[in-house]
């Protein structure tokens, strides 16, 4: 059991006024066709923060339309590349001057760390957009060697209108993470920011325009999935749609796309991550690294180390530190600057996580630590921790995207490679080993997209991030998620008398 | 956007036969000022020259980020190449300086923090040297104008925003230096690493002070190397002025040193310096040459070149002529003709000939020439006596071997070192002004009949580093293309130099290319790893 700040500590960090709470569509806050608002919650109390535009179909059609105008016939496509990056390098500029109101917004939405959003999460997103910039002038197409007496080369066009469907975990960085390669790209977009975090989203189209994003290249509406998120996927003039999520939703968006016209897909899912302990591995460094994987940001995290495999002759000293950090570990007001972790993100999220938890021990796990909810109020739980999980149950098998570990004791390296990779998952994996050897076999056998050997959460900006198997396709980050939003387009004319092929 | 916009219009406009207009701030309008201008140009240049809008800071050696004298105490004056009278005296590195400066440069390489420090971090620094470049555009613009007598116009509009691109490009490449996973034959992991190189010795002419050392310093700082530039000894001030501001914009001391001297003493010393790991120089094919050798005779440090040229500008039958003539007269005049890539060979086909050179001398005729601080000056002076005296000997030399001169050919005034436009014509491959570089403002009109003519013509020298090709045909556009041996070809347009374009020669034109992507490789060394792998899932 984690130890908890009581939520009757008053944060000394100002709430900021909500200024920003209706659709951004062609370069102007409106209100929805319908006038319908929703309520984005506190997840601290449960209460409401703000009253948000509802985006519906009609509105996603009208943020289309003014991405369409943009992109064919608008400035952004047609600017050098370097311009592109100029006016991305202003935007983040004016990020990293209201870096401050931007992590106090997504703490009051999601319930993320205040400290945390201000260090990391904030000034990463102005390090992403900067990356994307400098990657403007650099899209490169080839050259070709033909076989016969042809003159051809690529063009790598950017892809047109793109639909982006975010969720509430990462308001901020997979906004960024999605938005600036399209930008770079020049593509225009319509963002569909997750119904519980739609604040810091609507606060980033005002500054995208102060830095001279053009009218409609922009696009924000905020909504919920069926409605809004639908729209987007199915919409016959979206050229692309990428969407972060649940394996649930993403199989919709395909379908959508499928089923309308054949819009190019990306979808980064959820997972179920292994992080596999060797013997040799560095005890202290180990067990900090399976619990961080798995409590960091509560859990609401898509590559959480949610497996965590470690072999026999360490296990029991594993397990002991696990317990006595876990038990260490501090829940509470995420302004509070102790607090590592703040509450579950709604209520329906909370109620999930616990009811994960009570099939865990139903189906015979061992809860080794914690389980139950914290405080009276909001939605706060104890870090969680199983062992002798089976593959089988559902503790191992569902995404839980909360603080609940499940632990498991394995001899041989053979074994670990098998249980690992016995998911329908392949986000991510970690491997602690001092082994070179083990290191290298470990990377290639398991089917996942991002592998950490000593480390977890090695994000980069120039590092690719997707999933094998049901994590999706499509890499994020990295220039592989510019390429995303580019279309090859291959050149040929015939040539006479070279004096070489 | 205004001012890359500025260079964006005026390299295209080049295009469209609008570059006069575009010298002199104006459309059509203009015109006939410019013609008016031109008959004032004798006078005014014997007027007093305008005063240099700027002072002069910065005069000793930059090393490990202090500004101090040369060890020997000595100085060198740099000129005004308008008057030949002094402008500054600024420290004159030796060999000792130079041994100074390295001894900075390894050890900010080896002992960091510039290498070590996130690519992130380097680019923050870079990005923010472009803000202070530009705020500080029209500062730099005279400082070079002053010491080069290139138009100021063109500095401000052009040079200097082009630098400040060029920052920003190269600062987008520091953190997307990507080495391999390589496949291999057996069980193995191969990766490869790209490694700054080390200490790079950098050695810069006098053409374009600043765009020559941005294209040597941006991707050498990106790639996380250290660096001991030398400036041409005509002109040193303006990259000790921009230095300056690099290490405002937080660059550690040590990692970028400048240093002004000669070629024979300051200039080998580089080259052949034990402890430089590389080095790259643009300048004459013969110091090129002693470059190569003192690299060979020293450690073998690898060498990056970028000399001389000939290029051929060719305008094909079904050219837009007055087109081809504005773009020729570009090619060639640009710069007071002090370009490595000037297009000094124009090949015309025979049956637009004859119009071709009537509109190229009356062209020729109406370039302004004067103070380069005057607004609407076309060219200013050439560099210094020296320059100017073979020009003039090249002059004469043309004249002599049975060139029709049809404009120009003599000094214009009687101070400082301009040259009226000169145009001959009835040039024949064998003359002294077909086959060498004069660096002036000197064209030279051949005839030719048919392509396969044209591209063996043009491949007969021992340059190869630019062509210009204009036709609106696109089979002969992809032959000439392919045919040439150069290693720039400009079709229907000339001097485009954007950032991810990469420039260098063939044969003695040089070796590597510098801007683009393929620049970043003349500093990266790339190590292969090779690990066995026990049991791989695949290979």
């Amino acid at each position: 059991m984690g130890s908890h700040c009581d939520d009757s500590m008053v944060s000394s960090v100002k709430i900021p006024t909500i200024q920003f709470t209706k659709l951004f569509i062609n370069g102007e806050f409106v209100d929805s066709i319908s006038g319908k608002t929703f309520e984005t919650i506190d997840p601290r109390t449960g209460d409401a923060i703000a009253r948000i535009a509802e985006g519906d179909k009609e509105d996603i059609d009208l943020a289309v339309k003014a991405a369409r105008g943009a992109f064919d016939h608008g400035p952004w496509p047609r600017f050098p590349g370097s311009e592109r990056a100029r006016i991305m390098m202003k935007f983040a500029d004016l990020i990293d001057q209201n870096v401050e109101e931007l992590a106090a917004l997504d703490t009051i939405d999601a319930g993320k760390l205040f400290s945390m959003g201000k260090a990391v999460d904030i000034p990463q997103v102005a390090a992403t957009l900067r990356y994307y910039a400098g990657a403007a002038d650099k899209i490169h197409g080839d050259v070709l060697k033909m076989s016969r007496e042809f003159h051809a080369y690529t063009l790598r066009e950017p892809i047109g209108v793109v639909g982006h469907i975010i969720p509430w975990n990462y308001p901020s960085t997979l906004l960024f993470m999605k938005i600036s390669p399209a930008l770079a790209a020049g593509c225009t977009m319509v963002v569909k920011p997750a119904e519980q975090t739609p604040l810091s989203a609507l606060y980033y189209a005002h500054l995208a325009k102060l830095a001279g994003i053009p009218n409609g290249v922009l696009n924000v509406v905020t909504g919920f999935g069926p409605t809004a998120g639908a729209a987007i996927s199915t919409h016959m003039d979206v050229d692309a749609v990428s969407f972060t999520g649940s394996p649930e939703v993403g199989r919709k968006v395909m379908k959508a796309a499928a089923e309308s016209n054949l819009k190019v897909v990306s979808l980064e899912l959820g997972g179920k991550s292994p992080l596999i302990i060797f013997d040799d591995a560095d005890i202290d460094v180990a067990a900090q690294l399976a619990l961080t994987g798995i409590l960091f940001n509560k859990g609401e995290i898509c590559v959480a180390s949610s497996r965590v495999y470690v072999q026999e002759g360490i296990y029991d000293e594993v397990v002991k530190k696990l317990v006595e950090k876990a038990k260490a570990w501090v829940v509470g007001d995420p302004f509070d600057p102790e607090v590592q972790q703040g509450p579950q993100v709604d209520k329906k999220q909370f109620e999930r996580i616990l009811s994960y938890i009570e099939h865990g021990k139903r189906e015979g796990a061992t809860l080794l630590t914690g389980g139950k909810p914290l405080g009276g109020k909001g939605y706060y739980i104890e870090p969680t921790i199983f062992t002798d999980f089976k593959e089988e149950m559902l503790i191992a098998k569902d995404e839980i995207f909360g603080p609940v570990m499940a632990l498991a004791k394995f001899k041989k390296i053979e074994e670990a490679i098998e249980r690992a990779n016995k998911s329908r998952y392949g986000l991510a994996a970690g491997i602690v080993t001092k082994d070179l050897n083990v290191a290298n076999t470990v990377s290639r056998s398991i089917h996942a997209g991002s592998i950490w050997i000593n480390c977890y959460f090695a994000f980069d900006n120039d590092c690719p991030f997707g999933g094998y198997k049901m994590s999706g396709f499509g890499s994020d980050f990295g220039l592989d998620a510019l390429y995303k939003y580019l279309h090859v387009k291959s050149v040929v004319t015939p040539i006479y008398n070279t004096p070489w092929l | 956007m205004a001012s890359l916009g500025m260079y964006r219009q005026l390299s295209r406009s080049l295009s469209s036969a609008s570059a006069s207009s575009l010298f002199s701030r104006g459309g059509n309008a203009t015109r006939s000022r410019v013609s008016r201008k031109y008959s004032n140009a004798a006078a005014a240049v014997v007027e007093d020259p305008i005063i240099a809008p700027v002072s002069v800071n910065y005069k000793q050696l930059l090393i490990d980020g202090k500004f101090v004298n040369a060890a020997s105490g000595k100085t060198l004056p740099t000129l005004d190449p308008r008057t030949g009278d002094v402008i500054a005296h600024v420290a004159e590195a030796d060999a000792e300086d130079i041994n100074r400066a390295v001894a900075a440069a390894r050890k900010a390489f080896d002992e960091g923090p510039w290498p070590k420090m996130p690519a992130y971090e380097r680019q923050r620094i870079l990005l923010r040297f472009a803000d202070l470049l530009e705020k500080h555009n029209d500062e730099l613009a005279a400082l070079e104008t002053w010491d080069s007598g290139k138009p100021y116009e063109q500095c401000a509009k052009v040079e200097v925003p082009m630098m400040t691109r060029l920052v920003r490009y190269y600062a987008g490449w520091a953190d997307k230096i990507h080495g391999l996973t390589a496949p291999a034959d057996g069980p193995y992991h191969v990766e490869t690493l790209h490694e700054p190189i080390g200490v790079v010795g950098q050695i810069i002419p006098w053409n374009f002070p600043l765009l020559m050392f941005t294209w040597k310093i941006g991707p050498a700082l990106a790639c996380g190397n250290t660096i001991v530039l030398k400036t041409s000894d005509l002109t040193p001030l303006s990259a000790l002025f921009a230095s300056n501001l690099l290490h405002e914009a937080g660059l550690p001391p040590g990692v970028l040193n400048v240093v002004s001297g000669f070629g024979p003493t300051a200039g080998a010393a580089i080259a052949s310096h034990m402890d430089v790991d590389k080095v790259a120089f643009t300048g004459s094919t013969n110091t090129g040459k002693a470059i190569l050798e003192m690299a060979a005779k020293s450690n073998l440090k690898p060498v990056t070149l970028e000399l001389g040229g000939k290029s051929p500008f060719i305008v094909c039958e079904d050219a837009d002529i007055d087109k081809a003539v504005e773009l020729a007269h570009f090619a060639l005049f640009f710069n007071q003709g002090q370009c490595c890539c000037a297009g000094s060979r124009t090949f015309v086909h025979e049956r637009v000939y004859d119009e071709f050179v009537e509109k190229a001398k009356a062209r020729a005729l109406k370039r302004t020439v004067g103070d380069p601080f005057k607004g609407g000056i076309e060219q200013g002076p050439q560099i210094d006596m020296k320059q100017f005296e073979k020009i003039m000997k090249y002059i004469k030399s043309g004249v002599e071997s049975g060139a029709t001169l049809e404009a120009g050919g003599d000094r214009l005034g009687n101070k400082g070192y301009y040259i009226k436009p000169t145009v001959f014509s009835n040039v024949k491959d064998d003359m002294l002004i077909a086959k060498d570089e004069i660096f002036g403002p000197v064209q030279s009109i051949l005839k030719f009949r048919d392509l396969d003519e044209v591209i063996r013509r043009a491949n007969n020298t021992h340059y190869g580093l630019a062509a210009g090709v204009l036709t609106q045909n696109i089979e002969t556009a992809h032959t000439l293309t392919r045919a040439l041996r150069v290693g720039s070809v400009w079709v229907n347009c000339f001097d485009i130099f954007d950032a991810a374009i990469p420039f260098g020669g063939y044969k003695m034109s040089g070796q590597g290319r510098e801007k683009g992507m393929y620049s970043l490789s003349n500093y990266l060394q790339v190590k292969a790893v090779i690990t066995p792998l026990k049991n791989p899932a695949w290979l």
